[in-house]
């Protein structure tokens, strides 16, 4: 315990200064509009660093550092607090932090930018909330006992009191701020053994549930500032296209059009309300030149070619050249996968209000120090005269935390290219305008050729994976791109789990105009896919179960192999199925996470199939809130599944395809198995789990298949036509 | 000018009849809590009430709605809109949320026609409503337990 907590107090002191710098926070107070309701509370709010709050109305905020986009930060994050302070849980109220990467950096990318991303948040505050939180305890109970004159060790804080028991008195947190703020913080704090836990491993109520089922929690897209303008722009048809020329003068008729202005992303059309902006928009005349003129079809093609011969080394395990070369029972497969698109429910939205020598920004921020950085450069502003105002995110599956900040970048070029308009500008994409604004997850094509020992064990694994790098020629490569190998590739493969004695996993990025992005589980939602599918066939090859033939060479993976025996046991693996019916199971680490799910399938004659029933076990080290995790493995799993069923983005020419949800289709109610989630006890330290749950699924369902036709699904999305009898 | 009741109060709206009633509650009147998620009637995050029916906002033309009563999320009560919430947040449905207000305008449509509605009434019922965060598996379950709610 005690080397956690001085592991942990050096983290604390190290980011931040942020103890002596967070001092000053309780005083923090946006411009504009929207001031946060610090009010009154400033100047005898207990402040103790920069994640939280105490004041005398007794309310404790907390400052969450990271985007809550539907993962559950502002319930997860403020329990770490809440354990260690021994707060009230309702007496917690969250509030999103400003952008300041030396406060607020995620210590997971090594604290140098703010952002979330990577399943990180509650692993990455895992000893800095509660650090956080024990400093302040220690702090309340010392301004108690000053002014109770006792010793210290004599109290002990208690659901929001600091409790006198030998002479039967308390005080609340709120009435012991002011005297607590004029303490200096002390220089060592034991952090709680987890047998004292009264918070963690809770699942109390999330604290956006009320606000978000009842209207009332708030979005980008709600926000409204005085003679705020929309903006909608005018895109290239194809990536990468530049404007020729515009006629704007329809546009400009329509009633409630302020101005038309070209920026460089290209033509915006500026109105008093979405609608007149929208009319405007479609009443603009505008002429491309040039653009990515690329066809998947053509991708698809070359990149097989390409997987045809080797790329750069990924991993390297023993020699499987060498292996191939003399193995008898070879195995060959080539599984596809096309671009896909995040299409979160709230369509890109920023609202950008610049004034001389400050901005305020409100987005669903995913990297904020980065959007403010790239807002600011645009404006000709340094990076603090601008300010992030964080809000609920309407999902995002990556697409906020883009690199080049793309719409953030839009609403400032806005701005400035109407600054003498001196209103705030809205910019709003519309689902037209997200589905076919790329930023998708790339294509991709893996080549495995894998090679069975006498025992049927697989003597060898080649893996070559063709697709465009994420990262390159972003802020992100320097950190994630090592030797030409962008690690978000190839994750999932290059650290494949099972034990092959050879194993070689390569690498190829062509370039292409199309732009890409992480997409909810990165690398992993095609590695996991085109591993777990390969395995399945190597057990069938070695006409093994897939369960017992997966254990066997996890026999070295502690964890992996408690997700498989607990998901395996739970779904009844190994119970006959009638017939038409089929069971699959696939088991993936990802984010430091470990994740089984057995699915169960029904098909028919004609190829059509419904998943009825998934079961999935994850091991996500101390489950800090059971329900939170169990929400999120629902919610990944059929985020999964919608790819898996249905999810598509094909080009033509340069040209996008698809333009809404009706050729874009994502999952709906009546396609959403049911789903039960179990938790491996565990006591590593916490890791995430907005992205793990994803992987799993689409190679389980494919292994269902497989188990219920004998049709082998290495395509996605999955084509009935592929299973018909 | 056009007349619109929104919530029982009437409102005299200066918007070409052409823009969706979407439009016209949020750039408008301001409520928020009704949302944008396609302009197509695909994916239901705009869903309000006209006469008590569901329907998508975002391709009603304010035009239309002429003298219809609309009812939206700031404005919806009764029994069952007030189960409904008090599921929706005993059994932590939101994730990022921003569809829910659409999932419970068809909802509490749903419970007023149907007090005690199985899987597949909710699936038929719900079917037009995107959650892009997947909470499905949350809805059937605090429909149901609004259901019985309501049953007392």
């Amino acid at each position: 315990m005690n080397a956690i907590a001085n592991a942990g107090r050096r983290t604390f002191l190290k980011t931040g200064v942020a103890l002596g710098a967070g001092l000053t926070l309780g005083f923090y107070l946006p411009t504009g509009i929207m001031r946060r309701a610090v009010g009154n509370e400033s100047t005898s709010s207990f402040a103790p660093n920069a994640f939280l709050r105490i004041a005398p109305d007794n309310t404790i905020t907390v400052l969450i550092k990271h985007l809550e986009m539907g993962q559950g930060v502002y319930t997860g994050l403020p329990m770490l607090v809440a354990e260690e302070l021994e707060a009230d849980w309702q007496q917690i109220k969250v509030e999103s932090a400003p952008a300041d990467a030396k406060l607020y950096g995620n210590l997971a990318w090594g604290g140098s930018a703010q952002g979330t991303g990577g399943s990180t948040s509650l692993a990455n505050s895992w000893e800095q909330l509660r650090l956080a939180g024990a400093t302040a305890r220690e702090m309340l109970i010392a301004a108690a006992a000053a002014q109770w004159s006792v010793d210290a060790s004599s109290l002990r804080a208690e659901q929001g009191y600091v409790i006198d028991s030998d002479n039967h008195r308390k005080a609340s947190f709120g009435e012991l701020a002011a005297q607590a703020s004029t303490l200096s913080p002390p220089q060592d704090v034991t952090l709680k053994p987890p047998k004292d836990w009264k918070v963690i491993g809770k699942s109390l109520p999330r604290k956006d549930s009320q606000a978000k089922s009842t209207g009332k929690a708030q979005f980008a897209i709600d926000i409204r500032l005085p003679s705020m303008l929309t903006a909608l722009v005018a895109r290239p048809p194809r990536f990468g296209a530049s404007v020729k020329s515009f006629d704007a003068t329809q546009a400009e008729a329509v009633p409630g059009v302020k101005t038309v202005v070209q920026i460089p992303q290209g033509v915006a059309v500026v109105a008093e309300n979405f609608w007149a902006a929208k009319k405007g928009r479609d009443a603009l005349k505008v002429e491309w030149d040039g653009g990515e003129t690329v066809s998947t079809e053509d991708l698809r093609r070359h990149y097989i070619e390409l997987a045809d011969s080797p790329g750069l080394p990924a991993a390297n395990v023993g020699d499987a050249e060498q292996a191939l070369a003399s193995a008898e029972n070879k195995l060959e497969a080539i599984f596809e996968f096309p671009y896909l698109a995040h299409a979160s429910m709230e369509p890109l939205c920023c609202v950008v209000d610049w004034q001389d020598q400050h901005c305020d920004i409100w987005a669903g921020s995913q990297l904020q120090t980065l959007d403010q950085a790239i807002a600011a450069s645009i404006l000709g502003l340094k990076p603090e005269q601008v300010n992030i105002h964080t809000l609920f995110a309407g999902g995002s599956f990556g697409r906020h935390a883009n690199p080049t900040a793309d719409y953030i970048a839009e609403g400032a070029a806005v701005a400035k290219a109407t600054r003498s308009l001196k209103a705030p500008i809205r910019l709003l994409w519309t689902r037209e305008d997200d589905i076919q604004g790329g930023y998708y997850r790339p294509q991709y094509v893996h080549h495995l050729v894998g090679a069975l020992d006498g025992d049927g064990k697989p003597l060898l694994w080649r893996q070559r994976i063709v697709g465009q790098s994420i990262l390159s020629g972003t802020p992100f490569e320097s950190m994630m791109v090592k030797e030409g190998i962008d690690m978000t590739s190839v994750e999932g493969a290059s650290n494949l789990a099972y034990a092959i004695p050879n194993l070689r996993v390569e690498l190829r990025s062509p370039k292409s105009g199309v732009p890409v992005l992480w997409w909810r589980s990165v690398g992993h939602t095609h590695t996991g896919f085109a591993t777990e599918v390969f395995i399945d066939e190597l057990a069938t090859a070695a006409r093994q179960d897939p369960v017992a033939y997966r254990r066997e060479l996890l026999s070295q993976r502690p964890r992996h192999q408690g997700v498989l025996e607990l998901a395996a046991a739970k779904a009844g693996w190994g119970t006959p199925l009638p017939k038409g019916r089929g069971r699959g199971i696939a088991v993936h680490e990802s984010f430091n996470s470990f994740v089984a799910e057995v699915a169960e399938v029904t098909v028919q004659a004609d190829g059509s199939f419904t998943v009825d029933r998934v079961v999935c076990a994850v091991d996500c080290g101390y489950a800090i809130n059971p329900d939170v995790i169990k929400a999120q493995m629902e919610g990944g799993i059929g985020f999964g599944l919608a790819a898996a069923l249905s999810g598509r983005i094909t080009l033509k020419d340069g040209v996008v395809q698809q333009s809404n949800f009706h050729d874009y289709p994502v999952l709906r109610i009546n396609q959403m198995p049911s789903i039960e989630v179990y938790i491996v006890p565990s006591e590593a330290n916490p890791t995430g789990v907005g992205e793990p749950g994803v992987p799993p699924i689409a190679p389980a369902v494919a292994n269902a298949l497989f188990a219920a036709t004998g049709k082998r699904i290495r395509r996605l999305p999955i084509d009935p036509n592929d299973l018909k009898v | 000018m056009i007349s619109l009741t929104v919530n029982e109060q009437t409102h005299e709206v200066d918007a070409p009849p052409d823009t969706p009633l979407l439009w016209v509650l949020r750039d408008v009147l301001g409520l928020t809590g009704t949302k944008f998620g396609c302009g197509r009637a695909l994916c239901g995050a705009c869903t309000v009430h006209l006469n008590g029916t569901p329907i998508r906002s975002c391709t009603m033309p304010l035009a239309a709605v002429g003298a219809g009563q609309i009812t939206t999320i700031e404005g919806a009560s009764g029994k069952a809109i007030e189960a409904i919430k008090q599921a929706w947040i005993d059994l932590n449905v939101p994730q990022c949320g921003y569809c829910q207000s659409g999932q419970i305008m068809s909802a509490s449509a749903l419970l007023t026609h149907n007090a005690k509605p199985t899987d597949a009434d909710i699936d038929a019922a719900m079917a037009g409503n995107i959650c892009r965060c997947a909470t499905y598996a949350r809805i059937r379950a605090a429909l149901h337990q609004a259901a019985a709610t309501l049953e007392g």
